[in-house]
């Protein structure tokens, strides 16, 4: 097994030039999600548009190991700006990855469009210790996700109840 | 703990014979650069060996059946107990408690004082632990101070890695119950003072518990001399099986004690409305025990003892002192702990310039080099220290100064993979 093949440049790049950090405001729903074994945290907010289809924005603060830092920022790439049904859809893409346990068949090629920088993580996949540390960001990102859909429903029911 | 003077030295080269996993290669040609012993150490041929002959001829369960088998198997677990007792300088076998290892015999303890008696914990009592200790020695506590209404107060840590003992007589007050602290830490490699933490305890009448998971593997221990009522440690830090752990307390505290869990064994009689119970240790150890895994702690004890627990410390000091040294020429590499080995153990824990741990472990590990990564299960520590993580090299009798050279050049490998960006004192 070598090295590159888990921290490959692109990986090394986000780690030292993260995308989309920073806590913004307005946000639906805030998390913090922690990988107990090695100390990895990130507190995460998502802002879905109004009418909850699209993921507005996507913000963070992380401290971790460079698989963590460099996934969540590759995960935000991949759900700002995209239809929530996309970016869900580039969820279970990049879980079915980290399954694959360094299996290359697994990828398929409709994956590596949707998975655009993250398939960079398929060596990770190799590595069990570190597969926590790649997925902790989504993880986090769907929490905030599902929360932030049942505050939509929870306001559209009042919403309707005093209409 | 002993004069280093008188000590034999360790044939290391003889020593590293005996234990077969030091021989294994990793990652193809890598030879193993085993410096994780803080979490586990590796098992001697004479370890395997005694674990092989007890399943191979004289397996039966213990204390019960009449047969040659459960009779040599009965003689083999006891003789394990006698063992351990002359370790550790015990007064008698009776005082030894086979657990399943450290957090088990601290768990006992902690929920043995949660009954209602004279020990037992309650509303306005204080419970003292210390901000280094191991999760194994905080959780229980704060479960039985939570319980039963309890206050649980701990000793802060100062900047260089040791217990703030500037205010001991009003963190110990007349309501303090238990004091329980780790003998050496785990993370820190810190060895605390016992003398003043057992006399200001005993002056108000607490019980003193002490941690010594990583004190017995690495030096010699005497838990008369230590003057603690309640000592735990586990075997497979210091050579033996996992499953097993110890606790050591005065007969007498022990005879007074509730028992922790019910069932076969423990029980002196039963009828349907009560129990009575059996005598120490026995009172403590419901049900089948880890036998074998008691045979292997006895041979793992052998084994120490013929090799000598001052030669055992004066060697990892030795080492201890090399890798201190080669470690602080590392550029931005930050000991989080004592610097020196002045009442230091073998455990040396640090900070690479911004490399998160994980990556630090990551990239030895393909050089063959094992190191643990993370928080140590002493989370607080990093808290006080301000790192997520750190990254831990632990010595044991093994180890050699051509290891901790690997180490450090692994450790310059490491800086040149992430590049000065991002491994360098940013």
């Amino acid at each position: 097994m070598n090295l590159e093949s888990m921290y490959q440049e692109i990986i090394l790049d986000h780690y030292r030039n993260p995308h989309h950090r920073g806590l913004r405001d307005p946000f639906d729903a805030e998390v913090h999600h922690v990988n107990p074994t090695c100390g990895d945290e990130v507190t995460l907010r998502v802002r879905l548009a109004d009418d909850g289809s699209t993921v507005e924005d996507v913000s963070y603060e992380s401290l971790g190991c460079s698989i963590s830092m460099a996934s969540v920022s590759v995960m935000t790439d991949l759900v700002v700006g995209k239809p929530l049904a996309r970016a869900t859809e580039a969820y279970d893409a990049f879980l079915a990855l980290m399954r694959a346990k360094g299996d290359t068949g697994a990828l398929v090629e409709a994956d590596e469009e949707l998975l655009e920088d993250a398939v960079a993580f398929e060596g990770v996949s190799k590595y069990p210790a570190r597969i926590k540390c790649a997925l902790l960001g989504w993880m986090a990102w769907k929490d905030a996700t599902a929360q932030a859909v049942a505050a939509d429903a929870g306001r559209d029911a009042m919403t309707e109840e005093s209409a | 703990m002993s004069p280093l003077v008188t000590a034999p030295a360790l044939d290391v080269e003889k020593v590293r014979k005996d234990f077969p996993a030091l021989e294994r290669l990793v990652h193809g040609d890598r030879p193993l650069v085993y410096l994780d012993n803080a979490a586990t150490s590796q098992k001697p041929r004479q370890v395997l060996d005694a674990l092989d002959d007890y399943y191979a001829r004289h397996n039966a369960n213990v204390h019960r059946g009449i047969h040659v088998l459960a009779e040599e198997a009965t003689a083999l677990y006891e003789g394990a107990r006698d063992k351990v007792a002359r370790f550790v300088n015990a007064a008698e076998p009776a005082e030894i408690v086979f657990t399943k290892n450290s957090t088990e015999a601290l768990n006992l303890v902690s929920n043995v004082l949660g009954h209602a008696g004279p020990r037992g914990l309650g509303p306005g009592d204080e419970v003292v632990i210390t901000e280094m200790e191991h999760h194994s020695n905080i959780v229980p506590w704060q479960l039985v101070t939570q319980r039963t209404g309890a206050t649980l107060s701990w000793f802060s840590l100062t900047d260089e890695g040791r217990l703030d003992l500037s205010r001991i007589d009003s963190v110990i007050t007349e309501r303090t119950k238990v004091v329980s602290f780790v003998l050496v830490s785990n993370i820190l490699g810190t060895v605390n003072p016992p003398e003043e933490l057992v006399r200001r305890a005993h002056e108000v009448g607490a019980l003193v518990v002490v941690d010594a998971s990583q004190a017995a593997p690495h030096m010699p221990l005497d838990v008369q001399a230590l003057g603690a009522d309640l000592v735990a440690f586990t075997g497979h830090k210091m050579c033996g099986p996992t499953g097993i752990g110890v606790l050591w307390g005065r007969r007498g505290l022990l005879e007074e004690l509730p028992p922790f869990l019910g069932g076969g064994e423990m029980i002196e009689m039963v009828t349907m409305a009560t129990s009575t119970y059996a005598a120490v240790p026995h009172k403590f150890e419901a049900g089948t025990p880890p036998i074998a895994q008691a045979v292997g702690l006895g041979a793992a004890v052998d084994y120490l003892t013929a090799l000598g627990m001052d030669a055992v410390h004066a060697h990892e000091q030795r080492i201890t002192a090399y890798a201190l040294e080669r470690l602080q020429q590392v550029e931005g590499l930050r000991i989080i702990g004592p610097a020196t080995t002045d009442q230091r153990g073998a455990a040396v824990s640090f900070a690479v310039g911004d490399l998160h741990p994980h990556d630090v472990g990551q990239v030895l590990d393909e050089l063959g080099i094992a190191v643990r990564v993370g928080h140590h299960c002493a989370r607080p520590v990093c808290l006080r220290y301000g790192v997520p993580a750190t990254t831990r090299a632990s010595f044991y009798l093994y180890n050699t100064e051509a290891e901790v050279d690997a180490l450090v050049a692994g450790l310059e490998h490491v800086q040149r993979f992430f590049g000065p960006a991002a491994g360098g004192a940013r």
